[in-house]
């Protein structure tokens, strides 16, 4: 036997343990990673100054310093600066909000605008889900459609083919995710039967209606599908516009809960079956509240487009916030002032998408905490 | 064994089951009696896990008979559903309900199931906890926990129900090595308590341990059965002695 050296070594024992190395602080610090980091990067930085030093004053100019934020007189201030004319939201707010509902009323319009967007605030904080936020939200939606409506209590009648603006908007938005959730889940779930026929009926619908413009779904809806009903008969134009939209929806919102179903593993249902839960126990209990968890950043983008999506009632005659501003700014004196209105509409819908967006990334978030491996 | 079947709680009777052209389970004929133990092993691929998951059918059989506790499985789904209730079993991967803590892992089955009381089945998913040593893990998640931990867990959940027999299948093949006796430790109280099991496993050291009956299954079919004593120093077939030498050699 030969002597033998050994090579492999090591050695036993470290430094207590100690805080991680901290990153250089400081602005100039910062800037010099991240803006003027070689030159090309020092090259864009300096192009994105100048836009803005080329841009920002002027912006600032057109919007703030020059701008009318009122006018007696007609437009008189409008005609007399260079500035925005912010004096034709003040004019004619009340007719973009609230459309063709009578002026008078609009108060209860406000007030169905106020309660859907107290209730889904409420409605984002986690404490509150319990059957006591369902119970709420019934009686919210009995509020709305009694002071939408009127008719009773001594509330003048307006029925839907006088509703406009905003809570149009809202109440269209709101029934096709509460009304196209469900649909979009059945589906789903339709997709993965046994039976040949739910298979197939599913599949058909989604691919129908995935399969033609949303435009083209509301101009069925609208125009189309009362020459084939008798007039006793059809729904009006709202709900037909709102049922359109409902389904366009969910066949969107289908496939997404198709993938969220698929990514579930095959031992949670069998975990579940093994432990002898029926069908719909299994799907309530295990199956959906994992699927709703991976879904819900691709949900919530169809959520937010579904909002912006209520636009397209326009076109079919309803007048929804778009389409109010749109019919408000025929008024001679101000239909120079568009611009403006429009401004703040868009305003309006990206506050309303933004903070889905942000509250959908933290729920994200809130939701996952549970399961961090 | 001819006449076990009087007394069995699982009889198997000619089973034959196909995936596709594939016969992965070929005349399976077995009977397991009240409160033994049986351990299946044998090569992957052999249908030991399809044929226990046929016994509270995850898999469905397309010949034979399988009868639990007098009932035979059949498409019938109240059938079905009668045998899952007194058929517990545990899986390689835990299959834990990820977004449930482990408390309300062990409470939704016998609370919907069986109408339990929520807190009755509290109580008792605590005492279970602690036959399981991890009482004080009731609040995590189950991400939150080892892989021996979870496992614990698993079979926590699955006496919630009462059930007559375990089924366990590879329940320590997905476990980091210094896991494994944890589990196996727990699986052998269940044993000394009675509990009618069948258990797929590698573990021959559990088989001769707590095993009435050692079955050594290859390409669908039995090839030996045998107390352990027996299985492990007299082996008849040369598969099973072939089989034995790779397993017990290192």
């Amino acid at each position: 036997m030969t002597s033998h050296h050994l090579i492999s070594n090591a050695q036993t024992g470290a430094s207590a343990a100690r805080p991680a190395p901290v990153a250089a602080p400081g602005l100039i610090h910062w800037a010099r990673q991240n803006l003027f980091d070689g030159i090309y990067n020092t090259i864009f930085t300096v192009l994105c100054c100048a836009l803005l030093i080329a841009t920002v004053p002027d912006l600032f100019r057109w919007a703030i310093w020059d701008a009318a934020w009122t006018s007696t007189n007609g437009a008189d201030a409008c005609k007399a600066t260079t500035g925005a004319c912010w004096a034709v939201v003040q004019e004619k707010y009340r007719l973009m909000l609230f459309g063709t509902y009578p002026y008078e009323q609009h108060w209860r319009g406000a007030l169905v605008v106020l309660i859907l967007g107290g209730m889904s605030i409420v409605s984002g904080f986690r404490v509150f889900w319990t059957k006591w936020l369902l119970i709420a939200w019934g009686g919210a939606w009995v509020a709305i459609f009694v002071l939408q409506l009127g008719g009773v209590f001594g509330l003048v009648s307006t029925p839907t083919h006088l509703w406009g603006g905003l809570p149009l908007t809202l109440l269209i938005f709101f029934g096709t995710v509460i009304g196209g959730l469900p649909v979009a889940i059945l589906l789903a779930l339709g997709r993965q039967s046994n039976l040949p026929i739910i298979k197939a009926l599913c599949i058909g619908f989604v691919e129908m209606v995935r399969g033609v413009p949303l435009v083209t779904v509301l101009f069925m809806a609208a125009l189309i599908f009362p020459l084939f009903v008798p007039e006793s008969m059809t729904p009006d134009k709202f709900v037909r516009a709102l049922i359109g939209m409902l389904m366009f929806f969910a066949a969107y919102a289908a496939d997404i809960f198709r993938g969220g179903l698929q990514a579930i593993p095959r031992g949670q249902y069998e975990a579940a079956e093994a432990l002898g839960l029926p069908y719909w126990q299994k799907t309530t209990r295990i199956i959906l509240p994992q699927t709703l968890r991976i879904v819900l950043p691709a949900l919530m983008n169809d959520i937010i487009r579904a909002f912006k999506n209520t636009t397209f009632i326009a076109i079919i005659g309803l007048f929804d916030i778009l389409g109010a501003t749109k019919s408000a700014l025929e008024d001679p004196i101000w239909v120079s002032y568009g611009t403006e209105a429009y401004l703040f509409v868009i305003a309006l819908y990206f506050v309303v998408c933004f903070s889905m967006s942000k509250y959908s990334v933290s729920l994200e978030r809130d939701l996952n905490k549970g399961n961090v491996r | 064994m001819t006449n076990a079947s009087d007394s069995a709680t699982i009889e198997l009777r000619n089973v034959n089951k196909w995936y596709g052209d594939f016969h992965v389970l070929r005349d399976i004929n077995m009977q397991v009696g009240r409160g033994e133990k049986v351990v299946i092993c044998g090569p992957s691929g052999s249908g030991k896990s399809t044929l226990i998951r046929c016994i509270n059918r995850l898999e469905e059989h397309q010949e034979g008979d399988i009868i639990v506790n007098g009932v035979e499985l059949t498409q019938n789904v109240k059938n079905i559903d009668e045998v899952r209730r007194h058929v517990g079993m545990v899986f390689q991967n835990f299959n834990l309900f990820p977004h449930l803590t482990v408390l309300d892992n062990l409470v939704l089955a016998p609370n919907l199931v069986n109408s339990v009381p929520r807190q009755d089945a509290e109580n008792l998913a605590m005492e279970l906890l602690e036959r399981v040593r991890i009482p004080e893990q009731a609040n995590k998640y189950p991400g939150q926990l080892s892989g021996g931990q979870q496992q614990r867990v698993a079979i926590a959940r699955s006496l919630m129900m009462k059930p007559e027999v375990m089924l366990f299948d590879e329940p320590t093949s997905a476990l980091d090595p210094e896991m494994i006796s944890e589990v196996l430790d727990v699986m052998g109280e269940l044993a000394d308590d009675g509990m009618t099991m069948i258990c797929v496993t590698h573990e021959m050291g559990f088989a001769k341990q707590v095993a009435d009956l050692v079955v050594f299954m290859a390409d669908g079919e039995v090839v030996e059965a045998a107390p352990p004593t027996e299985f492990f120093t007299n082996a008849q077939n040369p598969r099973t002695q072939q089989f034995l030498k790779q397993i017990l050699s290192h």
